[in-house]
Parts: structure tokens; sequence; C-alpha cells
């Protein structure tokens, strides 16, 4: 059969160029298609119309179309005619990638800090964007066949590997030759935020990712003018070639949609994201990026929770994603997004129709899921007028079916490509039901039987008894055998063919003779009508903000409240008040004092509570997407605000310690880390919105064991592995950061050095002429004390050493973070002017922090530095007031001060005190209400403010336990109830959640949680 | 009759040690000790005011209100202070590991799957910096425990002021430790990130398999000991031979509540005396664990919640649920970052979750001295135990109180120097700082 359409194929596509082996054998043939009901597209549906078809190409289509002489007829009276659908994310044709060269299984193992790509190429192994797939796309018929089969006519396939992947190929899923199925060769330009098989060690993270990206913007329009300089760079080219085309990025979460159009905002591209089918979680958002998306219909399978044990451990999250994850679509349409959808993602192809079903079944409208299958993905890659209609002059690329394709009884017949036929089901296309008269014709003479076709594979005989044949029809072949008698073994057994009502065949009967049999059709079956309901809705749980136990289904609005009564830490020249009353109105601090009064607000009895201001984590890993890019030893391009992860749900959990602000950090796998993001927990906001706004921007550095990769099972190839040389590792790139700086001048023509201005390359653009590195952007911002560093670091000696090459360079240690043996050097920080933010008794777990000791915050205090308590542990974070607390046992600290540790001391240190870090009248209503002495290990937040918004509450959060029980019960409920359906199901499965930290220590966290450095 | 005040002696003792290596261990006692008008916790829930304990030739000798010194007793008075009975770490690598991350200073985790006749005492480090950090904090003793393979070896209970390891035991081999086999249907994260398949079937049932392998030793075990003479002698039996006599109680490490009701079999089965440890989900089970007198050790309170969708303060609040439905537990502290010293305000937290203040006390008290077969000589401030006594300044589950003045083993008064102190001292001194 597939050699039979090769040579059909051949003869209705022959290329000038290639020589015949036989007799040419050039056809035009014209089709044409009448009495069919056409769906031109999504809004033109013509009944009775007529399609005309000459070679690939639509000639005519309407309801008033001649058909000329030299048409061959098809008569589709009760068909329904559809454009083929298109699917813009495959990579069909396209052979998996293999890793290059050496890699490892473990990235630690076998570091490749430079890439094995051989050729022309960039430096790093994951921007492929040399690949074009038009020139390695191979047809493959068994891959294009579950594709056709699921109505699709024409696809976008990329090689789906690496960062930038090149250029995607449009083609149509006909079996011809390559020249002829690649409709459009370079229709795409592809990326996502996986390295894919690059083994290459940077970037290993999600903001090393973004950054290289970025990085890769900027090199490839500074190359445009310096080529000479790079000499020939095919990444760069292609990169550069490869912009005019539609730009899709796979960014397959809700929160990576947003990180990917914020790449995009910055260079002026307009993503069309593939997403993952979360957006509902917010909808809003994913509406602000203005992108066109190709959506899946992956749902997840329904769990066997039947066993507690097993379901104890399936999450709220996952439940409720099961059940909403159908009703993405219709959440897309309703917010007005442009989308379309793709087969990826699915196991195989052949559930798609089932799927999308499911989408319409929980509200997408039929006219948006043709549209997302024809003329939207037609038009985001701007191919709509070739194919997505079926209007002429466009490819003939259309499905024949027997009805409403949405409908779940309707089959797709045939699948039309290029003019190709391909039948997909075509024994749909004769209603054979009916009744017939069957006459059999041997020697004895002719034997008439009452013959009743139910459907293509069901039968029966009916005479004084109903005998159920064995039947089966396939479109054109039918067999039937049946006893001669009702208890008979032996079937008499008939072949034959069908020709509209009339069926001819061949036979032999229970005793081997042979015969001829014909079958009359007395009267078809009633067409049942569109009898297909669909399925009531069921009720669906809401969407949360964030969506995560303890979300929102309405978010915590600002109020004006009124602590009556209570003692007040004010951190401020009036110490604690006792007795005393904070009023809190438009998101600060209004009054503070005794005997307030304040007729709008909602007065809260605080007698016996404790007010402080919010704990503010100097050194947390919480609500990020990764933590540490380790993959060279100086990454300052790196941002953590690029990924902030507002779902997760230690943003809660440190609310109800009491936690206003954290300051999110790089990790310590390397000496110059990435980018920080100082946020406020406000529970339930986006990503954007947790950032603490206006504040300065920090960077975290790291000094000793970690940066040289000590703990490393196989060893170190990573420069450097000794503290001699992280030295040098500072002293070398701030030394670049000056040389770069003072390019950056002198490049800016006319231009004059400006140490105030952000940015000191005024005037021309001097990125024209020196090449913009990220890396050293980041630091001539530290240079010009726009950017401040926070230094992760322990022993004496580094400490020492990273003062000196920061005086010699001219820069500043703002803080020095761990800083175990802070209380060894406090005097020479404090001459630098450094601020410490330390554990309180966390040691020898290392050799670095043998001399760790209790007292460490005490001493630094009492020789006069900013000392701060901070967690760097989810846990720990929750108990911040705690750890503060053990320095009043250990070297006497006093109460006050103790408290400032967790409050004001971070806030100065992050310069945020005009806002934050104690309660003074003007200042942001961040606060705490305790349930007993805020120092005490019996003390529990009751209210912890951000804003003026109450986001944790104790008593509220007994209510939100109660809630989430009910929701968990009813989803597991329904889940059984697939279950007793025989609807397919999945085991369960735990929901393991990963916890990011710094790599630096050991945490004690639950059994389903995956720590990751 | 001398009367001394808590910070003389604390004086003393502070001019005993330059160093780490010339903190001493006291010399046995020598005159009886009257601790005198203080707030008595005596461990098992009551508490006592205006009390005083007395201690002589290392036990208790007197407990109560209103009573006498013996002549020529040295009196510590005690007014407007706390006296405790010594605190207990349950379940620790206490000595074993010196630095986590140095392969060179762990000796916790033996290679092998049945260890049963590994001896962690064999290898306590009674110089290990560690220890002298606990002691400052009430800590008195620990029980030290091997850890790796299914059957790990044996724990002993050390008292912590000892020049080594056989002065320092206190209960010797007294505890096996099982690691549950996996009864979780967890795949291997790392499994495709380490190039390993992960193993085929059902892990439950693979679990299950493992542990007939375990009862079938501890059958053939049985038969074996049950025989007088040996052709061939069995350390790993031998081992285990405390466990049929209850000379020994078997420590099954799990978590989850399949592991429990397996734990709860092996009981059944073998009628050995077992404790959980760890033990996160035996909330779920308490009613059960109660029923067949299975006590539990809470390794870990300031944990994180297992799921996003439990109640955010879970480990918080697990002694007080299980307090509820009466199960015998201890809490204890084992994180890699030596924080055993921070075991009070472990069971502090707890008491802000749902214990009462003298529950909590005696979740490392008297309760872990059950647990751990010691509670005949140590646990509480009664008469003829132990003279393991701590006095606090103030309240020693909160941090924001606790001031520990005195703390007594076996009627020894402890040097409380420790490393830590000592760099503070270097350090102040440097800085010219009081």
């Amino acid at each position: 059969m597939v050699i039979l359409l090769g040579c059909f194929s051949i003869s209705l596509f022959a290329q000038p160029t290639f020589p015949v082996n036989g007799v040419a054998d050039q056809r035009e043939t014209l089709y044409a298609f009448k009495n069919a009901t056409i769906v031109q597209d999504a809004q033109h549906i013509l009944n009775n119309a007529t399609l005309l078809v000459r070679k690939d190409k639509i000639v005519s289509v309407g309801t008033n179309v001649s058909i000329p002489a030299d048409a061959i007829v098809i008569d589709c009276s009760g068909k329904f005619i559809y454009p083929s659908f298109i699917d813009l994310y495959a990579d069909y044709g396209i052979a998996s990638p293999q890793a290059q060269g050496m890699g490892g299984r473990n990235a630690y193992l076998n570091v490749q800090l430079n890439s094995n790509a051989k050729g022309a190429f960039g430096w790093n192994q994951a921007i492929k964007a040399d690949v074009n797939a038009g020139a390695i796309f191979v047809v493959d018929d068994n891959k294009a066949k579950a594709l056709r089969e699921a109505g699709f006519g024409s696809v976008l396939t990329h090689q789906k590997d690496g960062i930038a992947r090149g250029t995607g190929t449009f083609v149509s899923l006909a079996n011809v030759k390559e020249n002829f199925a690649i409709i459009k060769e370079k229709a795409s330009a592809h990326y996502s935020f996986s390295k894919g098989t690059s083994q290459q060690s940077y970037p290993a993270s999600m903001m090393g990712s973004i950054s290289l990206l970025r990085q890769t913007y900027y090199d490839a329009k500074w190359y445009k003018n310096n080529a000479a300089k790079e000499g020939v760079n095919l990444s760069l080219i292609a990169w550069n070639n490869n912009q005019s085309l539609p730009q899709v990025f796979e960014a397959n979460d809700k929160w990576n949609a947003l990180r990917a159009d914020r790449i995009g905002d910055e260079f002026g591209v307009q993503y069309i994201i593939k997403t993952n089918g979360n957006e509902y979680q917010r909808i809003q958002e994913i509406v602000s990026t203005g992108a066109s998306l190709i959506v899946p219909v992956n749902y997840p399978m329904a769990m066997d929770v039947e066993d507690p044990n097993d379901a104890r451990f399936v999450s709220l999250t996952n439940m409720k994603h099961w059940e909403l994850a159908p009703t993405n679509p219709a959440a897309l349409e309703k917010a007005a997004v442009t989308f379309s959808f793709t087969t990826a993602d699915l196991r195989s192809p052949n559930t798609f129709l089932a799927n999308l079903r499911k989408a319409i079944d929980n509200g997408l409208s039929e006219t948006k899921a043709l549209e997302a299958l024809t003329t939207s993905p037609a038009k985001m890659i701007g191919v709509n007028d070739m194919v997505g209609s079926l209007e002429q002059g466009k490819i003939a690329n259309f499905i024949i079916t027997n009805g409403n394709v949405f409908n779940e009884k309707s089959s797709i017949i045939e699948n039309w490509i290029q003019g190709n036929k391909y039948s997909v089901k075509s024994e749909k296309w004769y209603e054979i039901a009916g009744a017939y008269t069957l006459s059999v014709s041997g020697e004895k003479g002719t034997k008439s039987y009452s013959l009743q076709v139910k459907s293509s594979s069901a039968a029966n005989i009916i005479g004084n008894d109903t005998i159920a044949t064995k039947f089966s029809f396939d479109g054109k072949l039918v067999k039937i055998g049946f006893p001669a008698e009702k208890k008979s073994s032996n079937n008499i057994k008939l072949s034959g063919m069908v020709n509209g009502g009339v069926w001819n065949g061949y036979g032999e009967d229970n005793e081997g003779n042979k015969f001829t049999w014909t079958a009359n059709l007395n009267s078809l079956a009633a067409i049942s009508t569109d009898t297909t309901k669909r399925k009531p809705a069921s009720k669906l749980g809401a969407v949360t903000y964030p969506f995560t136990p303890y979300g929102w289904t309405e978010s915590p609005k600002q109020e004006t409240i009124l602590f009556k009564n209570a003692t007040v830490w004010t951190n401020e020249a009036e110490g604690k008040i006792e007795n005393g009353d904070v009023l809190i109105k438009n998101g600060k601090i209004a009054a503070v004092g005794k005997g307030l009064q304040d007729a709008t607000a909602k007065v809260v009895d605080a007698t016996g509570k404790h007010i402080t201001a919010g704990i503010i984590d100097e050194h947390s890993h919480i609500a990020a997407a990764s933590i540490n890019e380790g993959g060279q030893s100086v990454t300052s391009e790196v941002r953590i605000a690029d990924n902030l992860n507002p779902d997760d749900i230690n943003i809660y959990r440190q609310l109800s310690g009491g936690v206003t602000s954290s300051h999110i950090l790089h990790g310590s796998a390397n000496t110059i880390g990435g980018q920080t993001q100082l946020i406020k927990l406000r529970w339930g906001a986006n990503d954007d919105k947790l950032k603490f706004e206006g504040s300065d921007p920090f960077i975290k550095f790291a000094l000793g064991e970690n940066v040289k990769r000590a703990s490393m099972p196989m060893g170190n190839v990573r420069f450097p592995d000794t503290r001699m040389g992280v030295e040098q590792v500072l002293m070398d790139a701030f030394t670049r950061a000056k040389d770069y700086q003072k390019a950056m001048w002198a490049a800016s023509v006319g231009a004059k050095p400006n140490p105030k201005s952000k940015t000191p390359m005024v005037g021309a653009d001097p990125t024209l002429v020196v090449r913009r590195d990220l890396e050293l952007d980041a630091l001539v911002e530290i240079l010009n004390n726009k950017r401040f560093i926070t230094c992760h670091s322990y022993v004496q000696s580094e400490i020492n050493a990273a003062l000196k090459v920061g005086e010699t360079l001219g820069f500043k240690f703002n803080t020095f973070t761990h800083i175990l043996e802070g209380y060894k050097v406090a005097d020479k920080m404090k001459a630098h002017g450094a601020a410490a933010s330390t554990f309180s008794d966390w040691w020898n777990y290392k050799m670095e922090v043998l001399d760790a000791i209790p007292y460490n915050a005490t001493i630094m205090s009492k020789v006069g530095l900013n000392v701060a308590i901070n967690s760097d542990d989810a846990e720990m974070a929750r108990r911040l007031n705690q750890e503060a607390a053990k320095s009043i046992k250990f070297g006497g600290m006093s109460e006050e001060d103790a408290l400032k540790m967790v409050t004001l001391n971070p806030a100065k240190m992050l310069h945020v005190d005009s806002r934050v870090g104690s309660i003074k009248v003007g200042k942001d209503a961040d606060l705490v209400m305790w349930s007993d002495h805020p120092l005490s290990i019996y003390a529990k937040s009751e209210k912890t403010i951000v804003d003026g918004i109450v986001y944790f509450d104790r008593e509220k959060d007994v209510q939100l336990r109660k809630e989430l029980t009910a929701e968990r019960n009813r989803l597991i409920q329904k889940m059984l109830g697939e279950k007793r359906s025989g609807n397919p199901m999945a085991p369960a499965t735990p929901s393991y959640s990963t916890l990011l930290n710094c790599g630096d220590h050991d945490h004690s966290h639950g059994f389903l949680t995956i720590e990751k450095d | 009759m001398k009367k001394y005040t808590l910070l003389y002696i604390a004086f003393i003792l502070s001019q005993l040690g330059f160093a780490q290596e010339n903190v001493y261990p006291a010399k046995k006692q020598d005159k009886a000790i009257f601790i005198s008008n203080g707030t008595v916790h005596v461990g098992n829930g009551t508490v006592l005011s205006n009390a005083s304990v007395e201690i002589n030739d290392g036990k208790i000798i007197n407990v109560g209100t209103g009573i006498n010194p013996s002549a020529n007793a040295i009196i510590i008075d005690a007014k407007g202070k706390h006296v405790y009975p010594g605190l207990i770490l349950s379940n620790s690598n206490l000595g074993l590991v010196e630095v986590n991350s140095v392969r060179a200073t762990a000796d916790a985790v033996e290679i092998g799957e049945i260890n049963a006749n590994i001896k962690s005492l064999v290898a306590y480090n009674t110089d290990s910096k560690v220890i002298n950090t606990l002691k400052t904090n009430g800590v008195v003793l620990a029980n030290v425990v091997p850890q790796g393979g299914v059957i790990s070896g044996s724990s002993s209970v050390v008292q912590l002021d000892a020049w080594n390891w056989e002065d320092a035991a206190y209960a010797k081999d007294n505890g096996i430790h099982l690691n549950m086999p996996s009864l979780f249907n967890r795949p291997n994260p790392y499994a495709a990130f380490m190039g390993i398949n992960a193993p085929a079937g059902d892990p439950v049932k693979r679990g299950l398999e493992e542990l007939e392998k375990i009862k079938t030793f501890f059958k053939e075990a049985k038969v074996y000991l049950s025989q007088t003479s040996h052709d061939q002698v069995n350390l790993k039996f031998e081992a285990v031979k405390g466990l049929f006599e209850k000379k020994q109680k078997l420590y099954v490490h799990c978590d989850v509540v399949r592991e429990i009701l397996a734990a709860i079999d092996f009981k059944k089965e073998f009628d050995f005396d077992v404790v959980l440890v760890g033990a996160s989900e035996s909330f779920q089970v308490a009613e059960l664990l109660k029923n067949n007198n299975i006590p539990v050790i809470l390794n870990q309170m300031h944990a994180l919640p297992t799921l996003a969708d439990d109640g955010v303060d879970l480990p918080y609040a697990l002694p007080g649920l299980l307090q509820k439905a009466g199960v015998l537990f201890a809490i204890n502290d084992e994180d890699g970052q030596h924080r055993g010293k921070n075991l009070p305000f472990n069971a502090g937290t707890a008491a802000a979750y749902g214990l009462t203040k003298e529950q909590a006390l005696s979740s490392i008290t008297l309760n872990a001295a059950k647990i751990l077969g010691i509670d005949d000589k140590a646990g509480s401030l009664e008469k003829g135990k132990d003279g393991n006594v701590v006095i606090s300044e103030g309240d020693i589950l909160d941090m924001r109180t606790s001031k520990i003045g005195l703390v007594m083993i076996q009627g020894r008064i402890v040097s409380l120097d420790d490393k830590h102190k000592q760099l503070y001292e270097r350090y102040m001194y440097k800085y010219g700082l009081k």
C-alpha cells in the first residue's frame, strides 16, 4: 500500500529535474466533492456544497460550483468536509538529537566547561541556532499516519533540543517526496529554557538559561558590526538570520510563559509560546503577555486513590489540576487569548480528539476549537495564505467526516493532504446499516435470507430465529459468516464487495459447496440524529491564588486596623511600649502610642499580645525556580528575579512564623554568584508583585569550601580549587569590569565618564563597538555603588582576603552572610563598613565551620557591626525570632537588640529601613501580632501583616484547613467515581516537592521533599 | 556545711580549662550535695515549689519540700531557680561523627545489610568537641546509634562526662536498630540522574519481600539461640540474643503508615520490645500504637510538614497529638548541624503547640528514659535514681530564659566549659570587651 501510494504521489508531483525510470505519467486529475457540508473555516459553513480539487490545490468551493466534465465526481451526501488540522509543535520527521561528544551522567563527575560542538560555532553548545529543520527533515509515514488519523494535515516541525533550536519547517503529512512535503522550508525559529543534550556545565539553572538567551541577543547584535573580532560564528549568523521568522518559545509552564515573554519584551520580540496547559491557574498574567499560545491537551488521568495510604501523599494541587486541566482551553477562550492546539505531550495523537472533546465538554466552543486547529495556527506562523481554510488557491488539505467532527460519534473517514487521499475509516463512508435481502445461489437453487445490518461489525440473519453473524465491513469488502441452522457449528461463509446498495460475492456452505450470492438493500436504518449530549458540567473546584493548598479564592484586602493594648516593640527610641496601640491604614503605619482612636478602623484587642515589625530574612532560598548557577565561577549575569516562584508553599509557612520580607539569594556554588531579589511575602501575588518594589539591587558572592567544590565526590576541575584561586577570581573579575567600563566610556562618542549615572555608558551607543557583557555590567554596577554584595563566607582568612580585594579595587562588601568566623575579624569588617548576617548556632558540619560559636552575633554586635540572624533554611525561617533569642543566652544580648537582629538590622543591611524594620509612623504596615513574648519559644504569630494586608491569620488558618480537608475529600471521591465508571486510572503517585537550597548544609525536611542545590 | 552560690561554682569550673583538651571529666562525688529551695521539676509531670534535692554517692537520696540536708552536705542555693532532671538525647550519632562533610571523621555508617553485631559504643569518641556543647544546655545522656544497612547494629546510652567509652557507657548495647525497608511508592527521583534504572515492579511488594528476609534472619536467630552449642558461631545471631530475652529493644526507623504497620506486625510475630524512630506519620495510627504499647522517638521537631496540604505546624503539633492519644514518646534532636544542644527548645516548641510544659519536659527526660530502658536510674528527680541534675536560671525549654548554671551527672558537678566558651573568651579578650 505504501509503495502504491508512493507511485501515485510521484505521478501527482513529477519533479522536472528528476529523471523518470519508465514512461512519463503526468496527471492533472480534477476531483469534485459534491453534496457535502463544507466547513470552510470556523465562521463559514456551506450546505450542499461542492469542492473542486486539481492536483494539490483547491480550485473552487461553493454552493454554485459547476462541475467540469473532466472531474471525477465523489458524492459526499451526508458528509462534512473540514480543513485538515495544523499542529505547530511537532518534531515529525526529525531524528532525535544525540549528545555530542563526552558527557557525564552526573555533571559533577565530568564537568564539561566548554562546548563539544565541532566547527565554527559559538561558545555554548545549547545555542543551536544553526540547526535547520528543513535540511534534516525526512518523511516518516508511520508517524504521519498517526497524525493524519487525528485529522492533521500539516505540522510545524523542529528539532526539540537546546535553548536556541534553530529553524522549524512547515510540512504536510502527505507521503510524498520531501521536496513537496515541505510547504515552507524556514517557517519559524525555536527557543526553550532547556539545554537538552548539551552537557556543557553552563547553564545549569533556569536563571542561567534566561541569561544565556539575553546575552546571545546582545552578542548577535554586536556581531553584526564586529564579525572580524569574533571570526566566523555560525551560531550568531544563524541567530541573526532567524530573527525575521515567527519566534516560538517552549515555556511549558505558566510562570515560564511570563519569563519567556519578558525576554521577548527586552528585545522587541513577541514569542509564540508553547505552554503545558496550566495557564488557567494565572489567566490574567497569561493575557498580559499578549502572546499567541500553542496549547497541549494532555490532561492527567485520575489516580487510583482507593488505598488511603496512597491517597495520603497525593497533593491537593495535583488533584485539582486533574479536575481543572480540561477547563484550560475554555479559560483561554474566555480571556480572548489566541491559541492553537498541539498533539505534543500526548503519548499518542490518537487520544487527541477525545481530549479535545473533554475540553469542549468543559466549556470550549466548537468554533474556537476549530479555529485553534486551523486558521489560528495558520495565521500564527503566517501560512494562512496556504492552509487553514478551504478556499480557492489553497492547498488541498481537508478531512471528510460523517458528522460534526467534535461529536463523539463522528468519524474521520478520509484525510486528503496535498490532494492525496488517505483513508482513515473508510468503512464509515457508507451507511450500510439497514435491511437487506441476501440471496444465495448454488447447485441446490437459490435461498433467500433477511439480513439486518447494524453496523460495520454487526449483522443478524432474521428468520424464525435471529442468528448473529460474524460480520465485517471495511468500506469495500464485506465478510459474513453464520450457521446453517441455529445450533450448527459449521458456518456458511460469504465474501463479497459492496457497491452502494448492491453487494455481490462468492461463498462456501457448511458442506463445502461453492456458490455466489447477492444482497440488495431494502431500506436503510433510520440515521440517528445527533444524540450525543454534552455531559452535564460537574461541579468544579475553584482556581485559587496561588494554585496550592492555602491559596486564596478571594485575595485578602488592605485593612484599617487598630491594635489596642499590646506590648509594642517599636525598635525606635520609644523602645517597648506597654499597653500600646498601633493603627495601620492604607498599608502604612498611621499611628503608634496609647489611647489611639479611629472610627473607621477594625479594632483588635491585643491585650496580652506583642506587636513587632515583620521579620526580615536576609538569607533565604524560597520562592524561586532555581537558586544555583554553578556552571561557571563568575555568573553575575544571572538574576533570581528572573525566576521567582509564587507557588512555593514556604511563603505561607513562613508567614505563619512572622516573616514579611525575604532576601532570595543565589546559592554558593561559585565565587561570583547571581543577582538576588528582595521580596515581600505577598501570598497569592504573581512573581512581579512579590518583589520589594524600589529596593536596591544586591548580588551574592561566595568564598571557601563550596566555591572550590570541596565536597564533590570526584574532585573538581573548575577554577578555583583553593582559597588562593578564589581571591584571584575576584581580582580578575573586577579588573576586567574596570577595563570594560573604560572601553564603554571610550566607545561612547562625545561621552564623558559619569560615575553618578546608573549606566556610565552615555552618548552614542557604545555596545555597537564594545560587546555588551551582562556579567560585567553587574560588576560595573558594584564598582559604582549601584549594586551591593552579600558574601557567603566562613573563615577569617577568606574574609580578610575579600576585604583587601575590595579595598584594592575600590568596591565594598555590603554584607557578609553566614560569616561564622566574623567574630575573629569583626574589627576589620567594621573598618570596611561591612554588615554581618549569621546563623545562631550551626557549627562543625564541615571544616570551615569548626570554629563557629553561638556567641558570634553578640561579639560582632559588641564590636559595633550591624548584625542579623538569617535562616538559609525554609524551616528555620519560621523561627527566626527564637534563633535571635539565643543571643540572649549566648553573650547576654538585650532582648530589644536580639529582636532587631531579625527586623531592623536586616532592613538596614538591605537598605530598606526607611520602609520596614521598625514600628514607626509612615513605614509599611508589615507587622506581626504574637501570642507571647516575641523572643520566647512559646511565641506564635497570630496575624502576619504585609502592606496592611493580613496574609496569615491563625484563626483563618484553622478555617482554611477545614476547607482544604473537604476539598481533598471531594476530589478523592470524584477520582474514585472515575474508577467505578471503569475509566482508565493511573496509580497514585506521591506528590514530591523540590526544595532548593544553597547546597551548603543539611536540612530537615519531609520524605516527600527532594533537595536540590 | 558550706553554702555555695551557682555563680561561685561556675567560676571555679571556668578556671579549669584553657582549651577544649583541658576540660576535664569531673571526679567521683565525694560529698553530699544539697540543692535547696528551687522549683523542682521532677520529670514525671510534678513540680515542687521551694523544694530541695540531695545527692550523695552519685544517687539522689532525698527530694521534697521541708527536707533537711545531711551533715557535711554542700548546700547549693537554688532559690528562684529551676531544678530539672538531666536531659536525654534519645537517638544520635554523637561521638561517631565529628564533621559531617569529612569522611575520615564519620564512623556512623558501616558497610553491609545485616550488621546486628556492629556496636556503636566502641567507636564513641568521648573527646568529640560537640559533647561539651550539649552539656552546656543540660543534656547529660545520649543514645548513640549506628546507621546504615537494614540492621545497623546496637546502640548504647552514654553519659556525657567521661574519659573513654567504657567510662561513658550508661546502658550497653541495649538497642538493636532496624531501618524498615521502604513500603512507600517512591520512585527514586535520582534514578535517571544517576543513570541507574529504577527497579521494576511495585516498590511496596519489593519492600515486603525485603521485610520477609529480615524476618527470616530473626527466625533463624531464634532457632540458633535456642541451641546450647554450635558447630559454627554466628556473631550476628549472638548479637540479637538480648532482643529475645527482652534485654534489648528493637528500634525500628520508619516514617509512613505502612511501615509502622509492619513494625507492629514485627512485634506481634516476635514479641520484641519495639520502639519507632522518626515516625513522622505516627499521628495517623496513634491509637494502634497505644494499644500495642509501642513508643515513639520523634527525631526532629523542627522540620517542615511532609506535604503542602498538611497543617503548616504539623511537626510542631505532632507530640501533642501523640500525647492526646496516650502514646509514650520522646522528643529528640537529630540534624546535621550538631544542634543536639537545642533539645530542650524542641520540647519547648511542642509545648507551644499542644503539650503542657511538664509534658514537654517529660518527653526529653523521663519518657526518654523509659523508652531507652534506663528509667530505673535516670529521667526524673526521684529518690534512688542517679544524681543527673540540671539547674537553670529560668525555664529550660525556652532559649530566652534557659541559663544553665549547674549540671550534675551521677552526682558529679561537671565542667560547663566548651570550645565555644573558650573562643568567646579569646575574642572578648582580643577586643577588650567584657
